[in-house]
């Protein structure tokens, strides 16, 4: 078992499962993100949220979120560090082999949402956790509708959280297929339908996220 | 027509390389890029120059022994053929083209533009194979093949082991000529019975001789001279999770 993890394709599997389990997460973050919209003073959102801090399920789930992420960034690193040893003399040319444009910077836009994530962090699972001080206009720790609303006023926050969704996308552009091909389903008939499928979740994920400031933004 | 050549030269393989500009004169459009060179050659000979060393064999696109990464393509720019079959006549008159070796830490340079690729030796040594006791050749029919797996087999089995797809890959991983290998053996009957073992074998030699990690970018599709299939890649994957987790 230690020799399968090891191996290439073992690690790749790790990245995979991973990947789609976090891509699984985004999409119950974005729902209850979109749930700031309602035009109700944010209290079905805060009820969301209150379910999502206080559930003994959701706390264990928790658990694997933060472990897959951990294990996706880890692995993803060893296999680039390895990427990059293979070729250690570079080529003059660069390479005009016709390629999935996204494959090519996944560590890259990767990065960038590492960066995101601890931005992210900063402002919201620190401050629940007490380890930063709560932002003014947000009366308590788990006042997460109020922090929203009060970082999204800001127009600089809300582009810099658009661009950051818009290299999400990039990321998940080629992750979905990708993750596929890895754990070995290719097919003739489903493979076009999971690139598809792919695509339309690396297009819609980031742009119900990125709604969400703009509208906060300039319709609030 | 007329061309200026950025080749790279280097003396061993511990020496270090650079690039030499050469020019060529009056080459046929219909003359092969390995033929363009020889006349090169020619002309360096009589100049009492070396002789730029380049790999090549058959010369009919299937041996696997002609490389070259021209103008930041393996085999050049052309699809489906190997170097030997790409002519003058895909470039424009008075281009400069550059020539490089393979690039990969498993590849390294002997000599100029010849590398060594005896990495992929190693792989087929490690389980591309299967174990029978020679004999008297068995009758064609002896075993019946279904007509698909037949055909997919002998797609995979069209590997030359040219090492484009290593060349071409971001990561220098040598994921499509193994899979090729494996796909080529596990899907006929005679395969089956190494199956496990062969899967094993195999990619822990690759991982072991340094070639890196696929990305599923698919440059070595793009750029393999039998058109090779990603979809190995992933049946390679299929066959690795059987043999490694049951």
């Amino acid at each position: 078992m230690a020799k399968f993890f090891n191996s290439s394709i073992g690690k790749k599997l790790m990245m995979a499962l991973m990947g789609l389990f976090l891509a699984v997460f985004l999409v119950v973050h974005l729902s209850i993100n979109l749930l700031v919209l309602k035009n109700d003073g944010g209290e079905s959102y805060q009820k969301a949220v209150e379910f999502m801090t206080s559930n003994v399920l959701i706390k264990i789930m928790e658990v694997f979120l933060f472990g897959s992420f951990a294990l996706h960034i880890i692995y993803g690193i060893i296999l680039q560090i390895q990427n990059w040893l293979a070729r250690p003399v570079r080529y003059v040319k660069t390479n005009h082999s016709q390629t999935s444009f996204f494959s090519k910077y996944m560590i890259h836009t990767g990065l960038i949402i590492f960066i995101f994530l601890i931005i992210h962090f900063m402002n919201f699972y620190f401050v629940k956790l007490g380890w930063v001080a709560i932002p003014e206009g947000a009366t308590h720790r788990h006042d997460f509708y109020n922090m929203v609303i009060n970082l999204f006023k800001n127009p600089f926050y809300s582009w810099l959280y658009i661009i950051f969704m818009v290299l999400m996308g990039f990321h998940l552009h080629h992750a979905i297929q990708s993750a596929f091909q890895t754990m070995g389903w290719n097919h003739p008939i489903y493979t076009p339908i999971v690139k598809f499928i792919g695509v339309a979740y690396a297009i819609l994920i980031p742009l119900g996220f990125a709604f969400i400031p703009f509208y906060v933004l300039y319709f609030f | 027509m007329d061309f200026t050549l950025k080749i790279w030269r280097q003396e061993n393989a511990k020496a270090k390389g650079r690039f030499e500009t050469y020019h060529v004169t009056n080459i046929s459009p219909d003359c092969s890029f390995l033929e363009m060179l020889d006349q090169l050659n020619e002309q360096l000979i009589q100049q009492k120059q070396m002789p730029i060393c380049f790999d090549h064999d058959c010369r009919e696109g299937i041996c696997g022994m002609c490389s070259l990464y021209i103008n930041g393509r393996p085999h050049g720019n052309d699809t489906g053929v190997t170097t030997c079959q790409l002519h003058m006549r895909r470039f424009k008159d008075g281009e400069t083209i550059w020539i490089e070796p393979w690039r990969a830490k498993a590849f390294p340079v002997i000599r100029d533009l010849v590398v060594d690729r005896s990495a992929f030796d190693k792989i087929i040594q490690a389980g591309g194979y299967i174990s029978v006791s020679t004999g008297g050749v068995p009758d064609a029919n002896a075993i019946p093949i279904p007509k698909e797996k037949a055909e997919l087999a002998m797609d995979a089995a069209q590997c030359i082991g040219c090492g484009a797809c290593v060349a071409a890959c971001k990561n220098a991983s040598a994921m499509l000529f193994v899979a090729a290998k494996v796909s080529h053996l596990a899907l006929l009957p005679q395969g089956q019975v190494e199956a496990k073992r062969r899967v094993k074998a195999m990619v822990a030699k690759m991982d072991e001789l340094g070639f890196g990690n696929c990305t599923n970018t698919g440059a070595c599709e793009a750029e393999c001279p039998k058109e090779i299939k990603i979809t190995n890649i992933a049946r390679m994957n299929r066959e690795f999770y059987k043999a490694s987790l049951t």
